[in-house]
């Protein structure tokens, strides 16, 4: 039996960042913390952020529970925050979601998202948008902390 | 028994595609399907007498008040109520319950009084409570479950004592397929003076329920669930106990006399039926019963357990898969609840959904229950009367495919 059009949904990028998430260390310092859960389906994120002296992202522990599509979103935005600015993270996390609600997005922007357009099935799945999200949501959530403490 | 290819013959759905594969609908406790005639019956009503009801002097009203007491009736026969005026319309079983959670409960539940429910509730047989519980500062009570959603009926007995006022208990678990013995509990209630709500959601609709039998005071249930439209439901309760209760809406229909400042209220049932009711469902309802009538309930219930049974023993060949309720079909409804600690339930339902089965994932609105098994989300598969032996095996085949999907990466054919 083939899955109609699954490895779109499951592209191997996806399946292999919740087989092996990235960036799962607990830190034991940091200047963002915050947790996320849709208490839907017990999907649940905690996200940690140490900046460096520029304020850019030196580290970042990322773990999750739940689906895979969950797990890899918060593995793929660790992967995609690193070293970036809070300025570049506010910026690609509107990005982002622009993108996967399938808002139309300059050549630039999409340049910008690098590996999380490998997210793209997603956009035929709304009823897993909840589950890509709630990592970004999480992460906004912790920036907007931070910005505001 | 019935004959089932020639039932889903009746069922228009039943032949579509989904990614154009048969649909295999494996999801009745969320919802059932239709059978042309309830579709007809809507069809029929806007088509041929819509009109309002009850006040109309004019033909298309009384053919249309006809009809719908006429399914008012229908129902009524079906539970083994001995009048219609016990059957209140409701939206589904959550409003039927608030219904008795903002009338009869405001009135009787005291202080220091105990409302008695078990620890698998659904949360429209458990939010209301505790609101009740919270208002009146009375004490919510849990008759404890085992693993299986089966409850010890002595310990059951000690937390029924006399401070219980109401018992509110489910019949079928929604989540484990668990049945309760709700007649045994509500002899114990009854016995102490409480009175008993049973939620009939997922019991009504798949074995004979007979509220004389079970002496309750209150059954709720959904007509969505039994073949009906949605947006109809049904509060049965014993006269006494309606007449004494207060309106739950007010306004049109439900008043007898109005002056400036005072009003009068109608006679039993629509008391507690404000407004232009929901007639083209209810009717409709009455056709649903009028189907399920001519298979049987108690052939229902054979086709079910059958199914379960067969179901349970497939389940057996999937390795690594945790399914839970009842070992003993006899003691379940047709729903199984299974989780894989490899594969989150929402991962799993997707792949399924690629191969056109139709199941449920999620806490099932059994939140406490999910956290006392220590599970996000199970998926769960629910039988009814037009599902087969063969869909099942495609679901069990599906599940395992999916499984190897997700642990080796390679779809299986």
């Amino acid at each position: 039996m083939a899955f109609h059009q699954i490895d779109a949904l499951y592209h191997k990028v996806i399946l292999e960042h919740s087989t092996q998430p990235r960036n799962t260390a607990v830190l034991s310092t940091f200047h963002v913390e915050t947790n996320g859960l849709n208490p839907f389906c017990g999907d649940e994120t905690h996200i940690q952020i140490l900046l460096d002296s520029r304020e850019r992202v030196d580290k970042i522990g990322v773990q999750t529970n739940g689906c895979r599509i969950n797990k890899a979103s918060g593995s793929m935005l660790a992967e995609a925050i690193v070293g970036k600015s809070v300025s570049e993270i506010e910026n690609l996390s509107v990005l982002f979601k622009r993108f996967i609600k399938s808002d139309l997005l300059l050549p630039h922007d999409v340049q910008v998202l690098g590996n999380l357009q490998n997210m793209e099935g997603v956009k035929n799945a709304p009823i897993r948008m909840k589950c890509v999200l709630l990592a970004w949501s999480t992460l906004d959530d912790g920036i907007c902390g931070y910005r505001n403490p | 028994m019935f004959d089932t290819e020639k039932v889903r013959q009746d069922f228009p759905i039943l032949s579509r595609k989904v990614y154009d594969l048969p649909l295999i609908y494996l999801d009745n406790a969320a919802t059932s399907q239709k059978p042309r005639s309830v579709i007809q019956s809507l069809t029929s009503y806007y088509e041929e007498y819509n009109s309002n009801v009850h006040r109309g002097v004019h033909s298309l009203s009384m053919e249309a008040t006809d009809q719908y007491e006429d399914a008012r009736k229908k129902v009524a026969q079906f539970i083994g109520a001995e009048e219609p005026e016990s059957i209140v319309w409701t939206r589904n079983t959550t409003e039927s319950i608030n219904l008795v959670a903002k009338t009869w409960a405001q009135r009787n539940i005291n202080a220091g009084d105990e409302i008695v429910v078990s620890q698998i509730e659904h949360h429209s047989n458990l939010v209301p409570w505790q609101r009740v519980a919270k208002q009146k500062n009375a004490t919510l009570r849990f008759i404890p479950m085992a693993n299986d959603g089966s409850i010890e009926m002595d310990v059951a007995d000690s937390i029924i004592s006399e401070r219980c006022k109401l018992l509110a208990i489910v019949q079928t678990s929604n989540s484990l397929g668990t049945i309760h013995p709700v007649k045994e509990l509500a002899l114990r209630a009854s016995s102490v003076g409480a009175k008993v709500l049973i939620d009939g959601a997922q019991s009504v609709p798949h074995m004979p329920v007979d509220v004389t039998d079970l002496n309750c005071d209150f059954l709720a249930f959904s007509g969505h669930k039994m073949l009906g439209p949605t947006g109809i439901g049904v509060l049965y309760a014993k006269r006494d106990v309606l007449e004494q209760m207060e309106p739950f809406l007010t306004g049109g229909e439900m008043v007898l006399q109005v002056s400036y400042q005072d009003a009068t209220w109608n006679e039993l049932p629509m008391r507690f039926e404000a407004g232009t009711p929901n007639i083209a469902d209810a009717i409709a309802l009455g056709a649903a019963v009028d189907y399920l009538s001519s298979l049987g309930m108690e052939n229902v219930r054979i086709h079910e357990t059958q199914l379960t049974q067969y179901a349970l023993e497939q389940f057996k060949t999937i390795e690594d898969l945790d399914v839970f309720g009842p070992t003993d079909p006899t003691k379940r409804g047709g729903i199984v609840s299974f989780h894989s600690n490899d594969v989150h339930p929402h991962d799993l339902g997707t792949l399924l959904d690629r191969q056109g089965i139709a199941i449920r994932t999620g806490h099932h609105c059994t939140m406490p229950l999910m956290t006392k098994l220590g599970l996000p989300a199970t998926a769960r598969a629910s039988f009814y009367i037009y599902n087969t032996e063969a869909e099942i095996d495609l679901l069990v085949d599906g599940v395992k495919s999916g499984l190897r999907y997700f642990n080796d990466g390679v779809p299986s054919n």
